[in-house]
């Protein structure tokens, strides 16, 4: 019995249209979260970061279409998964934190009911007791007054106290493996801060594995013990997060690291990093669109 | 809330005033006499005159609407000059077989509505959904009327099925204490005048109610497709629902505003549909009166039963308005 939660193996996605494929949107990518521990994943806009938790979870457009590897999660095979059972591990197993908490609640339902229904759902607890558990869970994540925000509708709540609640929930069955994809990037600056300290409480009181998919290598070196740095759909650099900091081996990472903002120096010395991911992609995307065109 | 149905009153009440005054003027410049429909060939001028002056008729457009407007705030609509009765009493006791009427075909259009555009969703880019699209554009085509001509034709004379006139079999013995038919029967427990209030009602209620089913059909199935895309069906997915769940309680109550605001446009000629549905069932409300009225140039009949009209019309966008309220939280407290 290994103590791996996730282990992708090899991932593949490209673009498709019709019986025709297109450009590969990951390539070869591997990755492997242990039991407990918090894996970054960082990587430009555009570099597959959040592909990659869309193909975790099976949620992936359907103009996308993993061709090769494997995603293996508590021993099942997620690839190719029989929807059915799909359901039956998500929001149990594994969940999600979104990365807008203003447009992940419903805006017609009420927060308790929004909390509740995934404990209804996976653990058959009856209205009451989830309703308990919900209250607990708000308190969990520091929201006062509690039993009044149950009752309120997600319009009446900021931002900060909706991606509470949202980790809240993602916690609510005791899931091996959460999702954070971007979960502070939506939020005011003040805010993120304390929205990361929470998700880092949570995780070392729950004792789950999290993949936190960012682009701010400043929060994976904070938060992660081990990370994977992703570019252009591929895994350019992957290990402890000490040691990557300390001797960053990809020319990417080392411009990653160069490019976080940093308060002892002055804004314009702000470096970019080099090279154009969106360039690339559409040099395939174009490629790909003169073959589509061949085939018509 | 207090401050909200103030001043709708006031909204409904500067409508009421401004339908009567056209109505009122354009009944009497339209060509058509009501004294000619009822006095015998060859009465003398100087009778026709006297009839003339019995009714008032012979006073200005404007003299007649003060004295006519100055009964109504009474609550006194004068007297039909064809069937000899009080307005608002023949009026009170046909406006329930309508309101039964435009119900049940409401009702029926939105459960139609709601379970094809679901289905539809379910279905969404598969083989079944173009048979629910395509399906449901030729129903959209076809106007009310069209439907009821076929229904009688194909269950009442093909296959005759169901009685295709009246409310009600007249030798039903069964004591109404209103004229609420359907709602008195149901509350009384009585199930063979309800099953007799049935066989005559479904075919004129959905004749009435299929355009609008149509109509909401695809409104809804457009809102829909769009709301299925949204970040929190996503999260529902995530927490491992079903489809069928997500679409129905995730979806469908953010997709309904659109539709309910088209649901209320329509109604209007729904009700407007009454008048062509119950002449053709020979129905006993106050439509099927209406054209009797036109045919009789029956002039108070006639203001009566359009400001009848114009008052269903206030209250249903009241209604639909409160609802919005109902399915959006954010429009609560506001």
């Amino acid at each position: 019995m290994s103590n791996t939660v996730l282990t992708i193996a090899n991932l593949h996605a490209e673009l498709r249209a019709g019986r025709k494929t297109g450009p590969g949107i990951l390539r070869n990518v591997s990755l492997t979260v242990h039991q407990g521990e918090m894996h970054g994943l960082v990587g430009e806009s555009g570099a597959g970061k959040s592909m990659i938790a869309r193909a975790i979870l099976g949620i992936l457009p359907r103009s996308i279409l993993i061709s090769d590897g494997s995603i293996d999660c508590l021993g099942r095979q997620m690839v190719g998964l029989a929807d059915s059972d799909r359901r039956k591990i998500l929001g149990r197993d594994i969940s999600l934190i979104p990365q807008d908490p203003l447009t992940a609640l419903n805006p017609a339902r009420r927060i308790g009911a929004q909390m509740t229904d995934v404990m209804r759902l996976h653990l058959g607890w009856s209205r009451a007791r989830a309703h308990d558990a919900a209250l607990a869970l708000l308190n969990e994540v520091h929201i006062r007054d509690a039993e009044a925000v149950l009752r309120r509708y997600p319009h009446e709540l900021s931002g900060g106290m909706r991606q509470r609640v949202l980790i809240a929930t993602a916690f609510a069955c005791e899931p091996k493996l959460i999702i954070a994809d971007e979960p502070t990037t939506a939020l005011d600056v003040t805010v993120q801060k304390q929205i990361l300290r929470l998700l880092r409480e949570m995780q070392n009181r729950h004792g789950t594995a999290i993949l936190l998919v960012t682009h701010d290598l400043g929060v994976v070196a904070k938060m992660c013990r081990s990370l994977s740095v992703i570019h252009s759909g591929m895994i350019v650099e992957q290990g402890e997060v000490s040691d990557i900091v300390t001797r960053p081996e990809h020319a990417f990472t080392r411009a990653l690291f160069a490019a976080t903002p940093r308060y002892d120096r002055p804004a314009d010395a702000l470096s970019p990093v080099p090279g154009e991911v969106v360039r690339e992609l559409e040099e395939k995307a174009a490629t790909f669109d003169r073959a589509r065109a061949g085939l018509s | 809330m207090g401050a909200f149905l103030l001043r709708r009153a006031v909204e409904a009440a500067l409508t009421l005033i401004g339908v009567a005054i056209v109505v009122f003027v354009l009944v009497r410049v339209v060509p058509g006499d009501p004294i000619a429909m009822m006095i015998s060939p060859g009465a003398s001028e100087a009778d026709i005159q006297a009839l003339r002056a019995l009714y008032g008729l012979d006073k200005s457009i404007l003299a007649q609407f003060f004295i006519w407007a100055g009964h109504a705030v009474t609550g006194d609509f004068g007297t039909s000059i064809s069937l000899r009765q009080n307005v608002v009493s023949l009026i009170l006791s046909r406006l329930p077989a309508t309101l039964e009427l435009a119900a049940a075909a409401t009702a029926l259009a939105v459960a139609l509505g709601v379970v094809f555009a679901v289905l539809g969703i379910m279905w969404s880019r598969r083989f079944p959904e173009k048979i629910i699209d395509g399906f449901n554009g030729v129903v959209l085509a076809i106007p009310d009327f069209i439907w009821a001509l076929a229904f009688i034709l194909l269950f009442g004379v093909l296959f005759p099925l169901a009685p295709i006139s009246g409310r009600i079999d007249p030798r039903i013995e069964f004591e109404f204490v209103t004229n609420f038919y359907f709602v008195e029967a149901l509350l009384r427990g009585e199930i063979a005048v309800l099953a007799d209030l049935f066989a005559h009602g479904w075919m004129p209620a959905l004749a009435l109610g299929l355009p609008l089913a149509a109509i909401i059909t695809r409104v809804l199935k457009g809102s829909l497709d769009q709301a299925m895309v949204e970040d929190y069906v996503t999260m529902a997915r995530v927490k491992g629902f079903g489809r069928l769940r997500i679409v129905v309680g995730e979806a469908l109550q953010n997709a309904a505003i659109p539709a309910l605001t088209i649901t209320g446009v329509q109604f209007t000629f729904l009700v407007g549909g009454t008048v062509l549905i119950e002449k053709i069932f020979s129905y006993p409300g106050i439509g099927n009166l209406a054209i009797d009225a036109v045919i009789n140039r029956d002039l108070p009949l006639i203001q009566g039963l359009i400001v009848t009209f114009a008052v269903i019309f206030i209250f249903v966008n009241l209604s639909v308005d409160m609802m919005y309220a109902l399915l959006n939280p954010r429009l609560r407290h506001g």
